[in-house]
């Protein structure tokens, strides 16, 4: 069932991919969507057999490497952590599929976009099942090059070829450090096997290491590198700069992969790792740090943005924030239920501003929208839905899974632990407003848009809206369905069993009150606040921007990332470019290698030609200097 | 008065012998002077054979001489020949405009 369930996508994708000709698009979208929706039920099946019975497997498909000690083989690991991550993955996958039969419906390359869809979900399929790093690095990059090709599937316009580049470089810094991770952990343990290597850690836990200069703990060591691996595919903060720019995908590309399952990966990384990670507080006080500093810089930034899928997209940074933090603080299943909530709203509020994009005919700043929640009803409700599990309202699955981080961080106890909780408060209010902004801009107020007629927005069709509703039913009920199951507040909690490891168990105390109520009353209170802001008197942001211009340039700039890297590292690099290109290359390389060598011996053979006169005389004289010489030579002998 | 001796003659062929050469290559106006040239190299090898005949009481170096004078004669013809027919062909017998043989 594994096995089928692993490669039914592959197959998916090589049909589509290469035999699209033979068979049409519609069979292909066809294809493509069937195979992945068995994927999801099989994955779904799998799941509530771990629920039931802790079914786990390890499936051997293959050996891959058998070199010395380095045994690395082809498997499909199921415990509970991967199976959660199956039935994300295939789920979000197969809606997406279905939903981009109607959203691509206009495009001519139908076919190669369902194939890369499907190619991303076996990618992805072999990141999560894989039972060692190096298939785990497989998909890690397999996943990669799918949302390398996705983002730049418009291959026409310049913008989106750029961003699919600058997602695949920025991508690359951080597995630069995840392949250092790697090595390192083969070096220490002879192994790159998750079951080997972690019954190891125990033993290196006082070894240092002598790293650029500096003694630092082994353990630290791994934990960093692994932690910058995950910081550049889940876009934390410093390496978040292509999560923004990959909204050049087209909008199904855009939930798939960069709001439920791709940029999760790092998230997922951290958790399988756990066993490690736990070793290490440094590291986990940082990854804390680094997360919650994501999230509240994506959710001020999110807070000005004026295209409709950029401030989801910083949401999307803004919530990976809050997963991370829930992994700094030990509460690795509270972030795989972030996760698993949060790839059902985001996923719907990305395939629910798609549906808007849609219906507006590829417009994406909300300032050209509003007043069409009678046009597009369904899209409305669904969008309503989305923002309310992403804010966190009550018994939504946001509510749930959110809170409980911010509970969680509090319980932690120490100074980085209240930090992250407070911060976490103050982004779920920011997340609040810049969600309703988005709702209140889009779908209230006046119309806005002068090209198209009010009347001719139409609502998108049933295969759109189909997983949306389905979506919608998920944001509403998976938290509250899952979270005795994930979190276990009743202290029963064997549902990870061995797939996350606690050092310390996680504090079962309650917290305080008001730590409870404080999200939820903030949430609903921000409701109204951003209903008056952007609806009643809009004056009054207006004015607020006016007093507060450098704030607001800096947020609409989103924090002058791109700008100082384009300082730091782009301008500096170009620089060193040239100079090997214009100055090593050309002026020494060439002009002493290639180059020079040619332009010698053109010289010479010119200076020689110049001997062939044409002049018999000269040649008789030659002849003669020549003879008179060699005889001279002979006489003196 | 002095003897005139062997040296002299070698010399006097040697001074021909350069003539000749000279001749050849300094040459820029007619093709016809560096056959009178060719004729004065073989006038002076001749001188150096009958020299060394004389010196060694060997007839052979005579004989060679006639021999040589022929070919030269025979030769002589033969190179005038060619000019003429290379006059008619391309109407100069300037040494400086004959340079067909560059590449």
């Amino acid at each position: 069932m594994e096995i089928i369930l692993l490669f039914l996508p592959l197959l998916a994708s090589i049909i589509s991919g290469f035999f699209s000709k033979h068979i049409g698009d519609r069979n292909s979208e066809i294809v493509t969507s069937l195979f992945v929706s068995i994927s999801a039920i099989l994955s779904l099946i799998l799941f509530y057999q771990v629920i039931v019975n802790s079914y786990e497997s390890n499936v051997v498909i293959a050996t891959w490497i058998n070199s010395g000690t380095l045994n690395v083989n082809w498997s499909i690991k199921v415990d509970a952590l991967s199976s959660v991550m199956l039935v994300v993955v295939t789920l979000i996958s197969s809606l997406v599929h279905i939903y981009s039969i109607g959203y691509m419906s206009h495009d001519p390359h139908k076919p190669r976009f369902m194939a890369y869809l499907s190619l991303f979900t076996f990618a992805m399929l072999t990141l999560v099942t894989s039972d060692n790093f190096l298939q785990l690095f497989f998909g890690w990059e397999g996943v990669g090059l799918c949302s390398y090709f996705l983002i730049g599937f418009w291959f026409k316009k310049e913008s989106a070829n750029a961003a699919a580049i600058k997602a695949f470089v920025v991508n690359r810094i951080g597995d630069f450090g995840f392949a250092l991770g790697i090595f390192l952990i083969f070096y220490l343990f002879g192994t790159v096997n998750y079951s080997e290597v972690f019954q190891q850690i125990p033993q290196i836990i006082d070894k240092e290491l002598l790293f650029l200069g500096m003694h630092v703990q082994a353990i630290d060591l791994i934990c960093i590198l692994l932690f910058i691996g995950a910081m550049g595919k889940s876009a934390q903060i410093f390496l978040h700069t292509w999560l923004p720019d990959a909204m050049e995908g087209p909008t199904p590309v855009s939930a798939l992969i960069h709001a439920a399952t791709m940029v999760t990966a790092g998230v997922f990384l951290v958790v399988r790792c756990s066993p490690i990670f736990e070793y290490s507080p440094l590291t986990l006080n940082i990854i804390t740090v680094v997360g919650m500093s994501t999230a509240f810089f994506a959710a001020s930034v999110a807070l000005v943005q004026t295209d409709i899928k950029k401030i989801i997209a910083y949401s999307t940074c803004s919530q990976l924030g809050y997963m991370f933090f829930a992994t700094g603080v030990g509460a690795y299943n509270v972030a795989m239920f972030h996760l698993f909530t949060h790839a059902f709203f985001k996923a719907l509020l990305f395939l629910g501003s798609g549906s808007v994009i849609h219906s507006f005919k590829d417009e994406q700043d909300i300032n050209q929208m509003g007043a069409v929640y009678k046009k597009l009803p369904y899209t409305w409700i669904l969008m309503i839905i989305g923002t309310l599990a992403l804010t966190g309202f009550p018994f939504l699955s946001g509510f749930y899974s959110k809170d409980a981080i911010i509970e969680f961080a509090y319980l932690r106890g120490n100074t980085v632990g209240y930090y992250a909780a407070g911060v976490g408060i103050l982004t779920a209010l920011l997340t609040s407003i810049y969600s309703w902004r988005l709702i209140f801009k889009t779908f209230h107020g006046s119309y806005n848009n002068n090209k198209i007629k009010i009347e001719e927005i139409h609502e998108s069709p049933i295969i759109m809206l189909l997983p949306l509703i389905v979506l919608a039913i998920g944001s509403i009920f998976v938290g509250f369905l899952f979270k005795d199951l994930f979190i276990g507040y009743g202290g029963e909690n064997n549902f990870w069993s061995e797939s996350i490891k606690f050092l310390n168990p996680l504090s079962t105390d309650h917290p305080p009150l008001w730590i409870i109520l404080i999200t939820p009353v903030l949430v609903l209170l921000s409701i109204p606040i951003a209903y008056y802001l952007f609806v009643k008197n809009k004056e009054l942001p207006n004015k607020f921007v006016q007093f507060n211009k450098p704030l607001h340039k800096f947020l609409v700039n989103k924090w002058y990332f791109d700008e100082l890297y384009n300082i730091l590292f782009i301008q500096s690099s170009k620089k060193i470019g040239l100079f090997f290109w214009k100055v090593v290359d050309i002026k020494i390389i060439d002009k002493f290698g290639p180059d020079g060598l040619s332009l010698l011996i053109k010289n010479l053979s010119l200076k020689a030609s110049k001997f062939q006169s044409g002049f018999i005389y000269q040649y008789a004289f030659m002849i003669l200097i020549g003879f008179s010489a060699l005889l001279t030579f002979l006489i003196l002998q | 008065m002095i003897d005139i001796g062997l040296g002299h003659y070698l010399t006097l062929g040697a001074i021909i012998f350069t003539i000749g050469i000279v001749g050849i290559f300094l040459n820029r106006k007619n093709i016809i002077v560096i056959l009178m040239s060719i004729e004065l190299i073989l006038l002076a090898v001749n001188i150096n054979l009958v020299a060394f005949s004389i010196f060694l009481n060997d007839i052979t170096g005579q004989i060679f001489t006639l021999f040589i004078l022929t070919v030269a004669a025979a030769e002589a013809a033969i190179g005038l020949a060619i000019i003429v027919v290379y006059y008619r062909n391309s109407s100069t017998i300037s040494v400086e405009e004959i340079n067909s043989l560059k590449g």
